[in-house]
């Protein structure tokens, strides 16, 4: 409690939770939506917002309001599967590379500086174009679970390195700590936080490429997420015809979801990192 | 000599495999799909109500499989993928039909190229000087603005982030042309009139890319410098009475722009797709407008050339920026 208590203190996690806590409800309204989002011509089209349609209608004869609240949800799940499974990889990699180094380790960071270098953009899109019939939220989550361990990995290794050549490692190690006692008691302390930041700067990642890919018509349209909300809008030419509330919608949506994930990561990692906390309070 | 087998050479032989292993990928991957693209050409060209005889169709196909590369089995069409990517030939483009895909991306690769270099220096430049300073004066009230300005930017991806801009300028107050390259129809010229367009119509591209360029550098800058002031031998410095100039640039921001180089380096691609992506945002005739219509159309060749490219141009870019580091950082001795 004192903890969350502290957080709320930094206005960027108070904010961020709160957008968060209002996405969620708003996505979870989906189960209540008395409209199937796959649907064409439920109500009709190209409505202004008014207190039926709360956000209006697309030309699709959709109800934004119901269609949004599933987009969030969808692109939540992709990114929670892809952030999740891409965790596991990136702690795994990081540490194996960062505290036993040798061979293993130079392979392992081979692996990822492959990933680094090659333009991961290019590949995922010759991918996506490979799977594009058979896309679910799912093989979309893997997909991008597969990309997304690279660069964290090197991150939690170059932590761990700098933390063994620190002198607590020496005197742990002197006086007969194990390797796995060591990582998991003296170091986990240092990294979850590390980890925590990275999987939701994960989470916003994965939900970018996924309106990227779904603007490049990559993803299955039928799906309502995020981007190919915004994919449809702009395919009909809701910018030309003046449908603001169709365009808008996910723009803001998202824009309201970047944010509050980047908020949210920056001030947790703050929080837990005690240097930057003495800042903070200003000691 | 240490330097050179101690380093160099297992650097060398890493950047070989990276390319070695990419370029591999981009084989492997177009052909996992189960739809032909000679089928698909010669179904389009059925489409468009073209007959042919039976005998000029095997032909017909057996040119196709050779410039798609198609021909023998898997291991032979390996083999000549890398003959012709050592002559620098990726075949025929399939979305503008006989046109060699090399001069497709020669005419993209110019405009790629200069949005990408100039918005790169100019963001890495005015991001790590003001985020140096917002860094060492971290308690003022401008570098607590610029902080909660870049707070809200930098999280928003490419994509989102120029498509606002786009609506904001060139839709809702009409400053900017929406798209293209230059004017429709302009030839390619080199006068004044013609550059002053060419900028015109590069300008938003070029500055959501800037402003997001900078929002990123700003903000790591400033979190390294902050960390750096805190070290000790800043602090003693301080103490010992070091000239606030000499201690900016000789104690703080020098050794806080060591990582910024290595975070380039590291960066280079992602900034590479965050430019294609701006530019089908803009319809900017680059490489990334290019890339979006061959995935429209299923041009593999064009895909593969595209990618191969940015494969051996972005690993080489990292290798040079890895060999230049120890000039930057004494500490660093590759041994």
């Amino acid at each position: 409690m004192k903890t969350l208590k502290d957080l709320f203190r930094d206005y960027r996690f108070a904010i961020s939770f709160c957008i968060l806590v209002v996405l969620l409800i708003f996505a979870s309204l989906s189960f209540f939506s008395p409209y199937d989002p796959t649907f064409w011509g439920t109500v009709p089209r190209d409505l202004e917002p008014s207190w039926t349609y709360l956000l209006g209608t697309n030309s699709k004869g959709q109800d934004i309001f119901w269609q949004a609240t599933f987009a969030v949800r969808n692109s939540l799940i992709i990114a929670l599967i892809a952030a999740s499974l891409s965790r596991v990889v990136a702690v795994l990699v990081g540490m194996v590379a960062g505290y036993k180094g040798g061979f293993t380790g130079t392979v392992l960071m081979f692996i990822s500086d492959v990933f680094l270098v090659i333009p991961l953009f290019l590949v995922i899109v010759m991918l996506a174009m490979l799977v594009r019939e058979k896309m679910t939220l799912i093989t979309l989550g893997l997909l991008l679970a597969i990309f997304g361990w690279a660069w964290d990995a090197r991150i939690i290794r170059s932590q761990i390195l700098s933390l063994r050549e620190r002198e607590f490692t020496q005197t742990a190690v002197l006086s007969g700590t194990g390797t796995v006692p060591l990582v998991l008691k003296e170091y986990m302390p240092f990294t979850t936080p590390l980890v925590f930041s990275t999987l939701i700067n994960n989470m916003s990642w994965v939900i970018g490429l996924e309106i990227t890919l779904a603007y490049l018509g990559l993803v299955n349209l039928e799906i309502p997420t995020l981007g190919t909300m915004l994919q449809w809008a702009i395919s009909y030419q809701a910018v030309l015809l003046g449908y603001w509330w169709w365009i808008l919608t996910p723009i803001i949506l998202s824009i309201l979801l970047f944010v509050a994930l980047y908020w949210l990561s920056v001030s947790i990692s703050e929080y837990l990192d005690p240097r930057t906390r003495i800042q903070r309070v200003g000691a | 000599m240490t330097f050179i087998r101690g380093y160099l050479i297992p650097r060398l032989v890493q950047y070989i495999l990276v390319i070695f292993i990419g370029l591999t990928v981009v084989f492997i991957i177009p052909r996992l799909t189960p739809s032909d693209p000679v089928r698909r050409t010669i179904a389009q060209l059925r489409s468009m109500g073209s007959y042919l005889e039976p005998a000029t169709m095997n032909s017909f196909i057996e040119d196709l499989n050779e410039m798609y590369g198609l021909e023998g089995s898997m291991l032979e069409q390996y083999g000549a993928f890398w003959v012709r990517l050592f002559h620098g030939d990726f075949g025929v483009s399939f979305f503008q039909f006989p046109t060699p895909v090399n001069k497709l991306i020669k005419t993209a690769l110019p405009w790629t190229l200069s949005l990408l270099l100039l918005t790169t220096i100019i963001s890495w430049t005015v991001g790590n000087i003001i985020g140096g300073l917002a860094g060492y004066y971290s308690r003022s009230r401008w570098s607590r603005v610029l902080d909660t300005i870049t707070m809200v930017i930098r999280p928003l991806p490419y994509y989102i982030f120029s498509f606002g801009l786009l609506l904001l300028l060139a839709y809702v107050f009409e400053i900017f042309p929406v798209s293209g390259g230059t004017d429709i129809g302009r030839r390619i010229e080199f006068n004044l009139p013609f550059i002053l367009d060419v900028l015109k119509h590069a300008f938003l591209p070029a500055l959501s890319l800037v402003i997001l360029g900078t929002a990123a550098w700003f903000q790591t800058m400033k979190l390294v410098v902050q960390n750096v002031n805190a070290e000790n031998f800043v602090q003693y410095a301080k103490l010992g009475g070091v000239k606030q100039g000499r201690l900016v640039s000789r104690y703080v921001i020098r050794n806080a722009m060591l990582p910024q180089i290595t975070v380039l380096a590291l960066q280079l691609g992602q900034i590479f797709s965050g430019a294609l992506i701006t530019e089908i945002v803009f319809s900017y005739p680059g490489l990334g407008l290019l890339l979006y219509n061959a995935i429209l159309t299923g041009d593999y060749n064009l895909i593969m050339g595209i990618t191969a490219l940015s494969i051996v141009a972005i690993t080489t870019a990292i290798l040079i920026i890895d060999l230049l580091y120890p000039f930057f950082d004494p500490r660093i001795r590759y041994s």
